[in-house]
């Protein structure tokens, strides 16, 4: 078993890390992407619950299995626990959790607030996202609010982490330290679009992607094809969304009802001939993430194993794709000579920023 | 019943994408438009100080029904104050029921259509389209920054012929005591 980095631990799990240079955020899940480790990113389905204790216990079959847990914000229009407060009961405990923020149900106001309280309650990641329609969800009578778009929110943080500033241009004290990311869909037209929309996304300030479910390799690699023809994959990291289907029914119900997901007939005709049409559903996820892996450009996956979250662990276990490497959990302790260890790395992490910044 | 869009009319219901709209016209002529928007732009710029001789403020109103009559006859316009229209394919942007300016969101579906209205084609389908026919239509890929909602309702032209005016001209003359 390879034990996490050092850097990956603080004096205490909930304390933000030593910063590192040339790192935006002092969070774990940039570390493993920029450290080259293909990453595994997991979703956590909401509660609709006030309980802390129903929150822990949704995350806890994650623990040891990945890097970033993204906390939804009202997916598919559908009421929850709020992401903020999900990702500062994660962080309280250690985890590393990704705030997602949907432009449909806030206005800059409230999104701006929010960006400084997630950060300064822990949050080192965030996900910026347009947001599924009002229609989709439990609240069909909502005002859908979309005062921003997905760009423009990356642009708005950006601004507020790296000018030291509103989008009023008023001055921000302590900036909110955090990776990035944005949401692509390479599966739905226009597909010569998309890349261009990530490009844009990309110089909008997004330094990582997830993308929707990927049930169509041939697709995936012609998006990532131009992808790296115009040099993105050397500037964001790209996590792929996987996710088992419970059966071919479950399929087909996806496909015609959530919006965005894109299931080809051969992959729901696998189902159908299968014994066991779950497990055949966690194989077929299994065989995705080693195809996905393969492909130049990849920096990893996003599991989104909705209802099925506790075979997350059994199948990024059976994919092989941490190589034996153990995302930071609980029970791991420390190195004993932590600062020590910190320290030399720390010197180490330097020397070769300054060298890479020198272009040597 | 229908969902209500992001950025409220005035407006035209979600247009079908099996019936005619001058919209969808548009976008298949974006070319041409865009050769006639050049050259309205130089006419509004080559007219500013006429303009300013006749007062800015009284051409607010008429300008801006012209502006809104035409275009919302020809892109379904909405008004936002700000048009996009040579960077979105000559496919307004507004016509998104999530007001998305800088691309379309992943929940576009498999023949094309909106998210949202199951009838309508994708708005940022559409302004791709549109955007590969025009010379200047790489500008779809330069992301817009937030709408400014205080210019919702105002003309663009009117913004296009202050731009071109040197500073002091816009400045009512009884601000300086003159």
């Amino acid at each position: 078993m390879i034990l996490p980095h050092a850097h990956d631990f603080g004096q205490n799990p909930w304390d933000p890390l030593p910063d590192l240079p040339g790192h935006s955020s002092r969070g774990r899940l940039e570390r493993v992407l920029r450290r080259g480790e293909f990453a595994v990113t997991a979703e956590l389905n909401p509660p609709d619950s006030a309980d802390p204790e129903d929150v822990y216990k949704r995350v806890a079959v994650f623990e040891g299995w990945v890097d970033g847990i993204n906390a939804t914000d009202g997916s598919g229009a559908n009421c929850h626990m709020s992401s903020v407060a999900i990702c500062a009961l994660l962080t309280r405990i250690g985890y590393s959790p990704v705030l997602q923020i949907s432009c449909r149900d806030y206005n800059r106001i409230a999104i701006q607030g929010n960006v400084l309280g997630a950060a300064a309650l822990g949050v080192c990641n965030v996900l910026c996202l347009s947001g599924d329609g009002v229609q989709s969800g439990d609240q069909p009578g909502a005002k859908p609010v979309f005062d921003l778009d997905s760009t423009s929110l990356l642009q708005t943080i950006r601004t507020m982490r790296d000018e030291q500033k509103f989008l009023s241009g008023r001055k921000i004290t302590a900036p909110p330290r955090l990776f990035m990311g944005a949401a692509e869909n390479p599966f739905a037209p226009p597909y010569d679009f998309r890349p261009e929309r990530l490009a844009k996304k990309v110089a909008a300030g997004a330094q990582f992607i997830q993308t929707q479910y990927c049930y169509d390799i041939p697709l995936l690699e012609r998006f990532m094809t131009r992808v790296r023809d115009m040099g993105l994959d050397e500037k964001v990291f790209i996590l792929v969304g996987v996710g088992p289907l419970a059966s071919a029914k479950t399929a087909r119900w996806m496909r015609a009802n959530v919006a965005g997901v894109h299931i080809p007939d051969a992959v729901i005709a696998r189902l159908e001939g299968a014994q066991d049409q779950k497990a055949e559903g966690k194989c077929l996820c299994v065989d995705l993430i080693q195809q996905i892996r393969e492909i130049k450009g990849v920096s990893g996956v996003h599991v989104m194993a909705y209802r099925q979250e506790e075979y997350v662990a059994e199948m990024v276990h059976d994919s092989g794709v941490l190589k034996g490497r153990k995302p930071w959990s609980r029970d791991l302790e420390p190195p004993i000579d932590l600062d020590a260890t910190l320290t030399h790395n720390l010197e180490e992490a330097a020397e070769a920023h300054a060298r890479e910044a020198a272009g040597v | 019943m229908p969902t209500p869009f992001a950025f409220e009319p005035p407006g035209r219901p979600p247009r079908r994408a099996d019936r005619f709209a001058l919209r969808f016209w548009s976008v298949a002529h974006s070319r041409v438009l865009e050769r006639a928007y050049a050259l309205l732009e130089r006419t509004l710029v080559r007219l500013a100080p006429l303009a300013a001789r006749l007062g800015l403020a009284r051409l607010e109103r008429p300008v801006t029904s012209i502006e809104r009559g035409l275009k919302g006859a020809l892109f379904d316009c909405r008004m936002c104050g700000q048009c996009l229209l040579s960077s979105t394919g000559m496919s307004c942007p507004m016509n998104c029921p999530k007001s998305l300016r800088n691309g379309p969101c992943g929940g576009v579906r498999a023949n094309g259509n909106c998210e949202v209205h199951a009838e309508m084609p994708c708005v940022w389908v559409k302004a791709w389209e549109g955007s590969r026919d025009m010379a200047g239509g790489d500008a779809i890929k330069v992301p817009a920054p937030p709408i400014d909602h205080r210019l919702k309702g105002s003309s663009t032209w009117m913004t296009v012929i202050r731009a071109a005016l040197p500073a002091a001209a816009e400045t009512p003359k009884k601000k300086t005591g003159a």
